[in-house]
């Protein structure tokens, strides 16, 4: 677990305030993110944890303005980063924000670099648009930024392609695209699914110390609480298109509050558990175009009560730092 | 990229000498070759001779040995409705057929892509319509019918507004000539092109890593012509590799349809007059001709797919 | 709340019934299945439904517009051709001719095709390569310039049509059984059938080939209108069904030269053949899609 300082005073340089993110589909209106805030300070790391189909994959392409239009739409929100909002920006604009000021580490290194340039071209390319700078010292900076996520002889690999390298390096590759023009924030997508565990720890410790030694305001999105532990100063987690829990990590870990941050907690498995039972939560996420009026989790809860079907929950503290939306906090 | 590039020259080459293997074949199997040659009027010496020269009196390999022999040299024999060396009469026509073939490929390119990249762009929109339609009827009309339309439209129909210059609709006299072949004989594979494009780009633009050239502040237009369509081409690439035959087949249609002075027109001439000496040289130079596209377009390929190159 | 009201669930009234049943088709491809029926069934009973003999004309009715069209007469809906005989009739009998090289020729070639596949993916070795040379070579020959060798050398006959078009089809059944053969092969059932002591064609028949009957039935589909096309083709250029039959495409050529005066001898037998293919086309299109989407790189 990190020893981060738990009173974090660096400015804020993201924050969300509101964010409503709607998809038009045949069913009718998919509220994938509905009413999310959130903010974001510099060199801290913030966890987003939910299942598939809890808005979090929706909101990180939200904070990208990368929403397909139609059939989606960002409805109402701001998104504020260094006080600039991305939500009015046009699409100029926002392609010169992106990839320089807030950028994106994705899911799955296997199919996230295109097979047909090679390495140094897509390293460069960001560099490139966003960098006014000689040919000749583009190539040194991909070098250089190649050497930061350590991969050794970057001078040769740099003209490989995509298919030619292991996973766990063409990971490596994505992250140095990430930081290639020194971004204030980088949003990583559950960047280590598809990688073995060992790979997985090293990139993991790679992706700190870069965010360390940049000062860079990170956000992890991921559904394994492991790696919350192991990366994250504060947790926000995600059901239904919003959060219902928010707070340090040592808080959430200790008191999770919303019965639905206990269940996931509960179905990480332990090592000096005795594993003869796996927990798993019952029942399936709510569809998003057809949500029940009152708490989306009740269906699922265990403590559930008249009134978390009547109505949506309000956020209750439980610290200065630690909110949850859920009736049994009243 | 070497093995690559050997099997793909082997196979070019089996495949010749399998057609070759074929046009033997058929010719002994239609009964004695002599009586394509000569008729009742040529005298025993005639007979002599050409048994002499086509190894009649031989084995069936060390004739099909001779026949292979005198094809590389480029002789078929004579052409019986010509009465010249079939290969003299061929070499007249090819300039006419590459004409017509390049003008139809670049039809197909000029309409085909952009059309598929739009279609996938903007998806539902009036455009992609358009292009459903266009796709549909190229891929279920039958060229030679498509062919005998578009006269019929220009040529008589709408003859007061086009007049018999704009889009003649026989002959090569002039220029404008080879619009109406050009349109009919490209239509189809500008509809596969379209058909295929327009999927491959829906699946490319879905992809992650477009996702993650977004991310990096690429613009929609570079996303669009750099990211997605050179991955996009690989599949259309294939497909021309696959079904090159049918811009051969097609042209022999075309042709005849507008009697355009090529291969194709020579082909169906030899059959209508009996010639099969005409009608094996033209099978070959066109299956040479086929093979080299192919190879070609395998070469392309290699280029554009670096899976392909690096293994 | 609400729940106790909604437990009395409302029977429907019975229009809305049927409309609700009528809304599951509304994705399927209504238009070229009911094109399609209207094509095999013409092809069938082609003497029964034809007004007139395909084959025998009177000059006096020579070149006569379709009913529509000004000077054109009931009693030949689509007109006459040059030689006065009934274009609807022939188109009829077209269909018979159609109907019948698409079908033999899609058996025999399927026969191959399936067998040659299931032998190539199952045996492999050298089988397989072998087998899969002899694919890629077929497939690197244009199937119309062999047609041409064929026939000049042969003869013009219904069974030479069919057993060229039965080498240009097979192939492709060849390598997509043998491709799902492979993957087949490597299942959990075929390895019991296996240890269970079944024979070899036993395992292939009763285990492996109905895995494959999916893509055979969308490929035939998919085939059917290349074969059609084919066969017209041929036909037009004279290397097709021998005349007097009335084959479509031999109907189109006959028209060529007369399109300044009886443009319909060449429009009617055409459009027969792209409606028929395009029903096909989209038949087998929406057919793909529920069978196998898998095999939708294809065609």
């Amino acid at each position: 677990m990190t020893t981060s300082t738990t009173e974090n005073t660096a400015p804020v340089v993201l924050e969300v305030d509101g964010l409503k993110t709607y998809f038009e589909t045949r069913w009718g209106t998919v509220k994938a993110v509905d009413g999310v805030s959130f903010n974001l300070r510099r060199g801290e790391t913030l966890g987003i944890v939910g299942e598939s189909g809890s808005g979090k994959s929706v909101t990180m392409l939200s904070l990208m303005r990368l929403i397909p239009e139609p059939p989606g739409r960002i409805v109402d929100g701001q998104i504020l980063l260094e006080g600039q909002d991305l939500v009015q920006m046009n699409d100029k604009e926002m392609s010169e924000i992106r990839g320089s000021q807030i950028a994106l580490i994705i899911q799955d290194p296997m199919t996230s670099l295109n097979p047909v340039f090679s390495i140094g071209n897509q390293v460069g390319e960001a560099i490139k648009i966003h960098q006014d700078i000689p040919k000749r010292t583009v190539v040194q900076q991909v070098l250089n930024v190649l050497r930061k996520v350590n991969i050794p002889a970057a001078e040769t690999r740099v003209r490989d392609y995509p298919h030619q390298m292991s996973g766990g390096m063409r990971q490596r590759v994505v992250g140095a695209i990430g930081i290639s023009c020194e971004p204030i924030v980088l949003i990583a997508d559950e960047p280590t699914t598809s990688l073995d565990v060992t790979i997985q720890a090293q990139y993991l410790k790679l992706l700190k110390e870069l965010q360390e030694a940049s000062n860079i305001g990170l956000i992890f999105i991921t559904h394994d609480f492991g790696i919350v532990a192991k990366m994250c100063d504060r947790v926000a987690v995600m059901y239904a298109g919003r959060i219902v829990e928010m707070g340090d990590v040592r808080d959430i870990f200790n008191h999770p509050s919303h019965p639905y941050t206990e269940a996931l907690l509960a179905s990480v498995p332990k090592l000096e558990e005795d594993v003869d039972r796996l927990y798993s939560i019952e029942g399936q996420p709510p569809t998003l175009h057809d949500l029940p009026t009152g708490c989306p989790f009740a269906p699922r809860c265990q403590y559930v009560m008249d009134k978390c079907l009547e109505t949506y929950p309000l956020q209750f503290d439980v610290t200065d730092s630690h909110y949850a939306a859920c009736w049994r906090l009243e | 990229m070497q093995r690559y590039l050997l099997r793909r020259i082997l196979l070019a080459m089996v495949t010749l000498l399998a057609v070759s293997l074929i046009i033997f074949v058929m010719s002994r199997a239609a009964g004695d070759p002599r009586h394509v040659y000569l008729d009742d009027y040529s005298t025993q010496e005639d007979w002599d001779r050409l048994t002499a020269t086509l190894g009649l009196d031989k084995p069936y390999y060390q004739q099909y040995g001779i026949f292979l022999g005198s094809a590389l040299r480029g002789d078929f024999g004579q052409s019986i409705k010509e009465g010249r060396p079939s290969m003299e009469v061929i070499v007249e026509r090819i300039p006419a057929t590459l004409q017509l073939g390049l003008a139809a490929f670049a039809f197909s390119v000029i309409v085909g892509v952009p059309l598929g990249i739009l279609s996938a762009v903007k998806r539902g929109s009036f455009l992609d319509m358009a292009g459903k339609v266009v796709a549909l009827v190229g891929q279920s009309a039958p060229v030679f019918w498509l062919g005998l339309m578009l006269v019929f439209l220009f040529a008589v129909r709408w003859n007061d507004w086009f007049g018999d210059s704009l889009v003649p609709p026989y002959g090569r006299q002039e220029i404008s000539s080879i619009i109406l072949p050009a349109v009919t004989l490209g239509w189809f594979y500008a509809a596969a092109n379209l058909r295929l494009l327009r999927s491959a780009m829906l699946n490319v633009l879905d992809s992650e890593y477009v996702k993650l050239a977004r991310a990096k502040g690429v613009s929609n237009n570079i996303v669009i012509w750099k990211h997605s369509l050179r991955n996009a081409l690989i599949p259309v690439l294939t497909f021309a590799g696959i079904t090159l035959g049918s811009l051969v087949t097609g042209s022999l249609v075309v042709e005849t349809v507008f009697a355009w002075p090529g291969l194709g027109q020579l082909a169906i001439q030899a059959l209508a007059g009996n010639d099969y000496p005409l009608l094996q040289a033209v099978v070959i130079v066109f299956t040479l001709m086929y093979v080299a596209a192919a190879l070609s377009v395998d070469i392309m390929y290699a280029y554009i797919d670096p899976r392909i190159r690096y293994s | 709340m609400a729940a106790d009201a909604t437990l009395v669930v409302q029977q429907p009234a019975v229009p809305a019934r049927i409309a609700r049943k009528l809304w599951q088709f509304r994705r399927w491809p209504l238009i070229p299945m009911f094109f399609l029926v209207l094509f095999v069934f013409t092809g069938i009973f082609a003497p029964l439904i034809a007004p007139h003999d395909p084959e025998r004309g009177g000059l006096r009715d020579r070149n006569l517009p379709p009913a529509w069209e000004e000077g054109g007469s009931s009693e030949f809906l689509l007109g006459t051709d040059h030689l006065g005989r009934d274009m609807l009739s022939r188109v009829i009998f077209g269909a018979r001719i159609s109907l019948a090289v698409a079908g033999v020729t899609l058996g025999v070639g399927m026969v191959i095709g399936v067998a040659s596949g299931l032998i190539a993916g199952w045996y492999g070795g050298w089988l397989d390569e072998f087998l899969m040379r002899i694919v890629d070579i077929k497939l690197a020959i244009p199937t119309i310039l062999l047609a041409l060798v064929l026939v000049l050398a042969l003869g013009q006959s219904f069974l030479i049509i069919v057993a060229i078009l039965a080498i240009a089809v097979w192939p492709r059944f060849a390598r997509n059984v043998r491709g799902e053969v492979l993957q087949l092969k490597t299942m959990d059932f075929v390895a019991l059938a296996k240890v269970a002591g079944a024979s070899t064609p036993r395992i292939l028949f009763i285990h492996i080939f109905p895995g494959v009957i999916n893509t055979l039935i969308v490929l035939a589909t998919l085939e059917v209108g290349i074969v059609i096309l084919l066969e017209s083709t041929l036909s037009f250029l004279g290397a097709g069904v021998p005349p007097p039959t009335p084959a479509w495409g031999s109907m189109v050529s006959d028209g060529r030269d007369r399109l300044a005066v009886a443009w319909w001898i060449s429009t009617m037998p055409g459009l027969a053949i792209m409606l028929v293919v395009l029903s096909m086309n989209l038949f087998g299109d929406w057919l793909r899609d529920r069978l196998d989407p898998r095999l939708r790189q294809l065609n």
